[in-house]
């Protein structure tokens, strides 16, 4: 493997100091002058409409600014398609805005929501994903007849991918040897929670000139959504550093626009951060996920065919759930290799807060349900799941329809390594005993172990376009619209121009995020920072590297291609003694700008296997992860520490503790969401750690001028499904949903009754 | 300012954060510290030291710790009022005012990349440094102890433990 100078090296994120030193400006870091504070007045009720609205008494309080309600505000829909008022006369779940008040200081904003008085008109509410597609449930919008979003989605384009249809199912089953059929689900709508709440300033002035700082991992994405649907105002968008997203802070309008009409209607600038309780009851969560599936299988565990009912639970409405399904869609055939699908999705509202993106990205909710339904195969065949998964994981020649409705063909490399690999890390082979078998006992305490794998085709999505500016001094600047969300990607594109340009890496700097400075950015999501961002950032060093070579050749008499650079000069290759400096022909008022494209590339998928370890407690029911270990193949690393933090992320961010005690409890009798603080939402402290450990295999892509590819978006993904693996083999049962809280537990050993949550 | 002053006594407040001392008129205004503004709503709101992060704002995440005498607290918990007479760190008095050398522990997390967003980093520090006065060779453990209440979405975990058993050895052998 080549020993790059940067390149596989750790080296101190570029942003190190300020985050040490609290330095790091977050959005509600920041004032303006003059700014002053918005607050959005929530619905109590699921489901009703709003019969009368009275703000006067709000708008006496002094220092209040301005109140708006659903009469006031500017008519822009989000959504898909777009059907989201800012506010609404009608409210669909509790915690929808009703009003919305800007005042001078916080409590004077919280005061005024006080003073608004709201008559509301009840509507019955409906929450079951199978309740609400019922003839006589309540509905939700008149356009949505029968609570279904419609199919007829343009997320990726005219022909958005929204079913797996493929070969003759009919024939499938019969060739099958045994079929399996079940019913799986992952509703437990667990919060990605970024400790940031979500926040925005945005300043309206004049008639058309808008300037929004954005916590969002997209910041660009709400001025390419927004500025025509604003009139084709003057939009700027400013990305600050995020305080960790997780897909949540990816689409911003759920808070930029409540802001945004507010200043409008002040001309002030307004902050606008969600409290910690409007975080977890108010905002997106995962979607709900559940299916009825069948599988036709062989004794050798190839399956045949695979038919389904994969019914979405989007919540009040959707954000991007048509496009979340498009990539569970293509998601589901890289992990199995099936020649015939009739895998049938279904979106459908409910009056709870909605269900929004989230790492994992339709694809983790879909796994959740999906794969426990192959094992039941897997069980049947007496299959090991890994060895069903090394043989059933997209290979090179395999086709697959991705999210934009073309059938790719794999370009990608063969992952069984990683898994065997992996299998090894973890010891599987001398774990497993078998379906249904714990590892091992030990009185009351059962072991068992469990796997689950996950890839996305997204690591090439969409385009990037970059600039990359030398400047005389030997220094260099990347114009690229990233946000930094915490996976390190704005260092580790500086981390690639000094590589390309042999600069020291303290002489290449990133533009902030300013869409008036940089080129379109749809910023890092779908693991893509490597492989379709880094794509951009690397072939626009190459082509500034290309022009400075032009520019100095005719110095040293030799052709451009001869020349060589290092650390700001210049010298024929195999000649590094005689060395120019870059500012000898660029003149200091010279700067050299290189261009860089990167255009959609679905064919090379990425991976990710994760081995878990759990210990069940037979006599309290309580699950405890003992050991994780992940396994995957990048390529190429870029920075270990930035990998392994992707890697150990796992845990977080409703990825792996979702399946054990991650969930977002909501009463349906109220429509409330129960535990909207961080005493009651559970999540894992630093005494309750695993043991961790990853793989990490390094076989080079021939398509990347590091030969990496991205994998942070997906490592959590695959967890949940291992969990309930591990746990149903530990107690010898099986569970049909997540998370595995003890009441589950102890009831499907037949301990205590049904737990009164399930249906 | 002196007018209020010699009104009474109760009409001013007086804190000590990293080492200077600041005074502030008590009152709703929007300069004033209010009876019911948390340490951590004075220190961003009055002082400008938002190196003190806000995420839950009611003691279950550690984002907003702070050092009282020595001691991690979470500053969302505390009321200003209850402050004065107090030595108050936040993550802004870290390091060495007079050469800006940082602390060694925050070295530490910069050469481990012990955080990804950064955004519970503040707090995670100052929770490590109360241990680290107390107990400057802790074992892996105890340090998992310590950390116990700061809340970390990215799980930075294991690279912080790291950094904080690095940071220790080598205060050790100083
Ligand atoms: S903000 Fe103080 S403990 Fe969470
Ligand atoms: S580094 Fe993001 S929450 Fe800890």
């Amino acid at each position: 493997m080549k020993d790059y100078r940067f390149i596989g090296k750790s080296t101190p994120r570029k942003d190190a100091l300020d985050i040490v030193t609290g330095r790091t400006k977050f959005i509600n870091d920041l004032t303006i002058p003059n700014m002053l504070y918005g607050k959005v007045l929530r619905s109590p009720l699921p489901h009703a409409l709003i019969k009368s609205i009275d703000t006067t008494e709000a708008m006496r309080l002094q220092g209040v600014k301005a109140v708006l309600t659903y009469k006031d505000v500017p008519d822009w829909k989000a959504g898909f398609p777009h059907h989201v008022r800012i506010l609404d006369s009608k409210v669909r779940y509790v915690g929808e805005g009703v009003a919305l008040v800007a005042a001078e200081t916080e409590d004077i904003a919280e005061e005024a929501l006080r003073l608004i008085k709201v008559e509301y008109e009840p509507l019955p509410a409906v929450y079951d994903v199978e309740e609400s597609i019922k003839p006589d449930a309540p509905q939700l919008y008149d356009q949505f007849p029968g609570n279904v979003f419609p199919q007829d989605n343009v997320v990726f384009g005219p022909h958005t991918l929204n079913e797996v249809v493929i070969g003759d199912i009919e024939k499938g089953f019969e060739e099958a040897d045994f079929i399996v059929e079940g019913t799986y689900a992952y509703e437990n709508i667990p919060n990605p929670l970024p400790p940031e709440s979500p926040g925005v300033i945005a300043l309206w002035e004049g008639t058309d000139n808008l300037t929004v700082w954005l916590a969002s991992q997209g910041p660009q994405i709400f001025k390419a959504a927004f500025q025509r649907r604003m009139g084709n105002i003057n939009l700027q968008s400013l990305g600050n550093p995020v305080g960790g997203s997780y897909g949540s802070k990816y689409m911003s309008w759920q808070y930029a626009l409540p802001a945004v009409a507010l200043s409008k209607a002040t001309g002030k600038p307004v902050k606008f951060c969600y409290g910690k309780a409007e975080h977890l009851a108010a905002f997106t969560l995962r979607l709900g996920s559940r299916i009825h599936g069948k599988v036709g299988m062989k004794k050798d565990g190839t399956v045949t065919a695979l038919s389904g009912d994969w019914l979405v639970n989007s919540g009040s409405f959707s954000e991007a759930t048509q496009g979340m399904v498009a990539v569970g869609c293509g998601e589901a055939q890289l992990m199995l290799r099936c020649k015939n699908w009739s895998f049938i999705p279904k979106m459908v509202c409910t009056n709870r807060t909605a269900s929004g993106q989230v790492r994992g990205f339709g694809g983790q909710e879909l796994k959740c349900a999906l794969t426990p339904i192959l094992t039941m195969g897997m069980e049947k065949a007496d299959v090991d799941p890994v060895d069903f998964f090394k043989k059933n994981y997209v290979k090179a020649g395999d086709g697959f329809y991705w999210r934009d409705g073309d059938w790719w063909v794999c370009r990608g490399i063969d992952y069984s390594n990683a898994i065997n690999q992996g299998a090894e890390t973890f010891g599987w082979k001398e774990k497993w005993k078998g379906w249904l078998k714990p590892t091992s006992v030990n009185g009351a305490k059962y072991r068992g172990v469990g796997v689950g794998v996950h890839g996305n085709a997204d690591a090439g999505e969409d385009v990037s376009e970059v600039y990359v500016r030398l400047e005389p001094n030997g220094s260099a600047i990347i114009h690229c619209g990233i946000a930094e969300h915490g996976t390190g990607q704005r260092s580790s594109i500086c981390k690639m121009v000094a590589e390309v340009l042999q600069l020291p890496l303290d002489r290449v700097y990133v533009t902030p995020t300013d869409s008036l400075v940089n080129p379109i950015e749809i910023g890092p999501v779908g693991s893509r920072g490597t492989y379709a961002i880094g794509g951009a950032v690397i072939a626009a060093a190459e082509d500034a590297k290309r022009q400075l070579f032009e520019l100095m050749a005719p110095k040293f008499k030799v052709k451009p291609e001869d020349l060589e650079t290092e650390d700001g000069m210049v010298y024929v290759k195999g000649k590094p003694d005689k060395r120019i400096p870059w500012i000898k022909e660029m003149q200091y008022y010279g700067s050299i700008m290189g261009h860089g494209r990167f255009e959609s590339d679905f064919s090379i998928p990425n991976f990710m296997m994760i081995f878990t370890e759990v210990e069940v407690d037979t006599e309290t029911g309580k699950v405890d992860l003992i050991r994780v270990v992940g396994t995957t193949d990048v390529g190429q690393v870029i920075d270990p520490l930035s990998l392994t933090n992707q890697l150990n992320g796992c845990l977080g961010s409703a990825g792996i503790d979702s399946a054990i005690f991650e969930e977002t409890v909501l009463d349906t009798r109220l429509g409330r969401i129960m535990n909207c603080n961080m005493i009651d939402y559970k999540w894992r402290t630093f005494s309750e750690l695993p043991e961790m450990e990853h793989s990490i295999l390094e076989t080079p892509f021939p398509t990347h001028r590091f030969h990496a590819i991205g994998v942070g978006e997906i490592t959590p993904s695959p967890g949940p499904s291992a969990v309930l693996m591990a746990v149903s083999n530990a107690i010898g049962v099986r569970i049909h949903d997540y998370p595995l809280t003890p009441d589950k537990v102890l009831s499907a050993l037949g301990k205590i009754g049904s737990p009164m949550r399930r249906e | 300012m002196t007018l209020t002053l010699e009104k009474s006594s109760h009409s001013t407040l007086t804190l000590t954060v990293n080492g200077e001392k600041h005074s502030f008129m008590l009152g709703e205004g929007p300069h004033e510290v209010a009876s019911s503004h948390t340490l951590a709503h004075t220190l961003r709101e009055r002082l400008g030291l938002t190196g003190t992060k806000i995420s839950c704002d009611n003691g279950a995440c550690g984002c907003c710790t702070v050092l009282i005498n020595g001691k991690a607290v979470q500053s969302c918990m505390l009321l200003t009022v209850e402050c004065e007479e107090k030595e108050i760190t936040t993550i802004e008095g870290l390091g060495d005012p007079v050469t800006n050398v940082i602390d060694p522990l925050q070295q530490s997390f910069i050469d481990h990349t012990a955080f990804q967003c950064g955004f519970c980093t503040p707090g995670i520090i100052m929770s490590a440094k109360a241990l680290l006065n107390e107990n400057p060779s802790p074992t892996r453990d105890e340090v998992k102890e310590a950390l116990s209440g700061n809340f970390c979405r990215c799980i930075s975990h294991y690279h912080v433990l790291d950094a904080v058993m690095a940071a220790a050895k080598k205060g050790g052998n100083q």
